[in-house]
């Protein structure tokens, strides 16, 4: 099915099912611990052997020798893998640097070996008894160091062109009468899911089976297929439950080139765990920046000139971080610029992270725009809306946003909040020994929609069954899946099962860039229009006409079941939803206001969030239960990015210092209170069929800002370089 | 290879495990009882949370040949699809949940702070030791050793509140 022009009133818009708040239908299985996760596959793979990673000890540089013998000699020992037994390896699409490295090395904990024992203790064991004598050849690791060094990337990509301007930004800047003009810094970031990368991998003759945790299927079978210099066909990817992914998880990794190889070596399935210290350095991280926001704006904050630059850094071949991206779009102004700039470094790979550029762009951005309200004297929330443009401010009228209520999210947040109460000027409020202040933001984030397929069918006994490789990573899919599925063929929620994350199912959009709930919804709506007609065929009614109801297919006075009609061989249709240019005709994102409420202690300066809440409009909000948690738990990402979260670089030896749970902190139960959460009206006809947008990032994007915000008018202290520690607001309170 | 017996949620079992054998391993590995999880393997996460003897803890930093003779409850143990523990059941209710696998960590220490708070046993933020009041605080600080990254966190705390107001009842 096509989708090229905006959608009129469809079997979505009855909202009996879609639209309404629903407990996931895979809950059971996660609060039982049933739920089978890519290391837990005794069933598919029993008496798989454990292999265990070993990571490069060095950044950048060569194995000048690697001894095997004690490693091979230890008990249990079935193989191990190495770049000098492994064959020759492809390198995958989404990959910067090789997963299996040697003898030349790329970054510092590349995958070197893979030990593997007969048992996980074995493994682990022996792989302490691997080795290699390295030629260290140094590298660079320090951005800000590289920052004089960084060239514009090259054109393309997620981000859009690395450089754009419209009007004159440096001479309406100049002339403004009121100027912003400031740096700010965001440090790495990881991931941080509770379930590691993992895999578990069989070989039947050629044919090769990965249980694995993994985002994007067919991307990555892709990639298992290049690096592997196997057929497509011979990889099957199974992926139904998946502990977390936030972009870690959306290319191949090394877990499953590994589990693949290993399982080739030692002729029987073998599993690979990255152990929680290796996965800062083995795999991606969000890139570090270092930003320059300019706005120029009259006396009563109407923005003239915006203007936002970015450096960051990555290997050679990588990506920049596109934290500008969000400034081309949230505001108006007649003179702009964006610009990203990238510097090598020869730290691990940086990649996606949940809401890549928005999430760290707005917490330069949005941090600029309180800076602006208090040099205006405009309350920030007002500031915001008087900076309000629904359209494309680089492509003008002529390309309007398919819609946007960020103005009601300002205003409705802000009534919710009780943001009258907030002291205009810093440093007024005392509760005992806390310092109090609020904050606000906005929320943006680009919509972005995929090419999704999926088949659906009936069975005898009435059950509507829908396969797709859409990968649920505790977003809710299975349940939105079921929702469309229910809504479209007139059955309860409890007559759908819905079966994920298999590459033997229709391609999906997959999961990422909050792309997945709305793409991979509108290719289950496509698919159950086709069922709706070949039903209808069969009934010898017209599909137009006939209503799908009950688990009846109804014309006029007649109706007959679906069961019935699906027979003992059931029927089944498949199709995909593919976009048409509508997202290049409109401009489509979503929006929202966050407001957070501190308190900072008047001696320590130990922060501590007292209240979060937003309102978001992301078009139809599918399963408000699911969407409301997606939204929680990003503003908790953001309070972490805000308050703690920095992967701290060794810039002699180039890595990640605090590559664990005990030392890259994120937030815990007793950081986060009650957080509200607001769902704007909003239909949006131009993003798909089931007016829906992306939800799953949105509520990352500013949250850090809004808690910067509120620790400044507590305290009247603004640090521009995240995270904002005790230490460096007590060294900034003692200047 | 040690012998141990082991009573895992009420079924006794005489097993053998190589002395360097978590107890967090043997249940997934040996036993196959994969819904305790593996998030960290240092006890920094608190997903392979159990309870034994009555006791949450950190099931990746103890050997299971320590445990012998001893009583373990895990999150198969607590309940089933077809017979949800009342925690599991709220857990559900609220969507105490995102990815799931920090969630049978999480659902062992929400039923083990509650029996804690009405033991009376204090935490760092009890303000009056010789009367223990179940607040969010008291909950929040106490279930801070299970972390989630998706943070359901405010909707696990509704859980726990959710499980308590019906046990009060």
């Amino acid at each position: 099915m096509k989708f090229d022009t905006p959608a009129g009133l469809n079997p979505i818009d009855k909202g009996r099912v879609v639209g309404k708040a629903h407990d996931r239908i895979d809950g059971a299985a996660k609060v039982t611990g049933t739920a089978p996760y890519a290391y837990e596959r005794h069933d598919a793979a029993p008496n798989a052997a454990y292999g265990w990673m070993v990571g490069s000890g060095v950044a950048r540089g060569r194995i000048a020798a690697m001894d095997l013998r004690a490693a091979e000699a230890a008990p249990g020992v079935l193989g191990i893998v190495t770049h000098a037994n492994a064959g020759k390896l492809g390198k995958g699409n989404m990959n910067t640097a090789p997963l299996l490295g040697g003898p030349q090395i790329d970054h510092y904990d590349q995958a070197v070996a893979l030990v593997i024992a007969d048992t996980f203790e074995n493994a682990r064991d022996a792989a302490k008894l691997v080795r290699i004598d390295y030629t260290s050849e140094g590298g660079k690791f320090d951005l800000a160091a590289e920052q004089a060094n960084a060239v514009k990337p090259p054109e393309g990509g997620f981000g859009g062109s690395p450089d754009t301007a419209v009007g004159d930004f440096d001479g309406a800047f100049a002339k403004a009468a009121v100027k912003v003009d400031q740096n700010y810094s965001t440090p790495d970031h990881s991931h941080a899911m509770l379930e590691p990368h993992a895999s578990t991998a069989a070989w039947n003759g050629d044919k090769l089976t990965l249980w694995t945790s993994n985002q994007m299927i067919a991307w990555t079978v892709g990639d298992v297929a290049k690096t592997l210099g196997i057929p497509k066909a011979n990889v099957r990817l199974v992926s139904p439950y998946i502990g977390g992914g936030f972009g870690a998880k959306l290319f191949l990794r090394a877990d499953a080139l590994l589990a693949a190889l290993g399982a080739r070596q030692v002729g029987r399935p073998v599993k690979v765990a990255l152990a929680r210290h290796q996965i800062p350095n083995n795999t991606t991280h969000r890139p570090a920046t270092i930003q320059r926001i300019r706005i120029g704006a009259d006396k009563d904050g109407v923005i003239d000139a915006i203007g936002h630059e970015v450096w960051s850094g990555d290997l050679p071949g990588g990506g920049p971080e596109t934290a500008a991206q969000q400034t081309r779009l949230l505001y108006r102004g007649a003179n702009r610029m964006t610009a990203h700039r990238l510097a090598t470094l020869n730290l691990p790979e940086g990649n996606a992270m949940r809401a890549p550029g928005e999430a760290v762009g707005l917490l330069a951005l949005e941090v600029a725009m309180d800076e602006l309200a208090e040099a205006c004297g405009v309350d920030p929330v007002e500031l915001r809306i008087r900076n309000d443009v629904q359209y494309d401010p680089e492509a003008g009228t002529q390309r309007p946003f398919s819609s946007r209520k960020l103005v009601e999210c300002m205003r409705a947040g802000a009534e919710r909040f009780g943001w009258n109460k907030r002291q205009e000027k810093p440093g007024q409020v005392r509760d005992g020994r806390w310092m109090v202040g609020m904050g606000v933001a906005s929320a943006f984030r680009n919509n972005l929609v995929g090419k999704s397929g999926a088949r659906i069918g009936v069975d005898a006994k009435g059950q509507v069954i829908v396969e797709t490789d859409m990968t649920d990573i505790g977003t809710g899919s299975y349940t939105i899946i079921a929702q469309t599925a229910a809504e479209m063929m007139g059955v309860p929620l409890e007559a759908v099962t819905v079966r994920l994350g298999d590459s033997r199912f229709p391609v999906s959009a997959g999961s990422g860039g909050q792309w997945g709930a709305n793409s991979s919804t509108a290719g289950v709506y496509a698919a159950a229009m086709a069922l709706r007609a070949k039903l209808a065929e069969k009934a010898g009614y017209s599909v137009d006409q006939a209503e799908f109801e009950e688990g009846l297919i109804r014309h006029e006075n007649k109706s007959q079941t679906l069961a019935a009609l699906a027979g003992r061989e059931g029927i089944w249709a498949e199709d995909s939803i593919e976009f048409g240019d509508l997202d290049k005709r409109y401009a489509q994102a979503t929006f929202g206001a966050h407001f957070c409420e501190v308190g900072v202690d008047m001696d320590t300066a130990e922060v501590r969030i007292r209240r979060m809440g937003g309102a978001f409009a992301a078009g139809r909000i599918l399963n408000p239960k699911s969407a409301r948690s997606q939204v929680i738990g990003a503003m908790t990402m953001g309070a972490g990015s805000a308050l703690m979260e920095t992967l701290d670089v060794d810039t002699r030896f180039g890595f990640f210092v605090n590559h664990d749970m005990a030392e890259y902190l994120v937030p815990v139960h007793a950081d986060i209170p009650e957080q509200d959460v607001l769902f704007i009206e909003e239909l949006d006809d131009k993003s798909s069929p089931m007016k829906a947008k992306g939800v799953g990032e949105l509520g990352i994007c500013g949250a850090g800002a809004a808690v910067a915000n509120a620790i400044y008018n507590a305290t009247g202290i603004r640090i521009r370089d995240y995270p904002l520690t005790i230490d460096k607001l007590l060294k900034a309170r003692a200047a | 290879m040690i012998p141990v017996e082991l009573t895992v949620n009420g079924r006794e079992a005489h097993l053998q495990f190589d002395p360097r054998t978590s107890l967090l391993d043997a249940l997934r590995e040996h036993l196959h009882l994969t819904g305790t999880k593996k998030g960290c393997d240092h006890g920094q996460c608190g997903a392979c949370t159990v309870i034994v003897e009555g006791r949450r803890i950190n099931s990746c930093l103890t050997l299971a040949v320590m445990h012998d003779g001893e009583a373990i409850t895990t999150i198969e143990g607590l309940g089933t699809p077809d017979k949800l523990h009342p925690m599991q059941r709220a857990f559900i209710t609220h969507d105490g949940y995102q990815c799931g696998y920090c969630t049978p960590g999480q659902i062992c220490s929400a039923v083990a702070v509650l029996e804690e708070i009405e033991a009376g046993i204090p935490s760092h933020v009890t303000d009056d030791l010789d009367k223990v009041a179940l607040t969010d605080a008291e909950l929040r600080e106490r279930m801070s050793g299970n972390i989630c990254r998706c943070a359901a966190y405010p909707n696990i705390i509704a859980a726990m509140n959710d499980v308590a107001g019906g046990a009060k009842a």
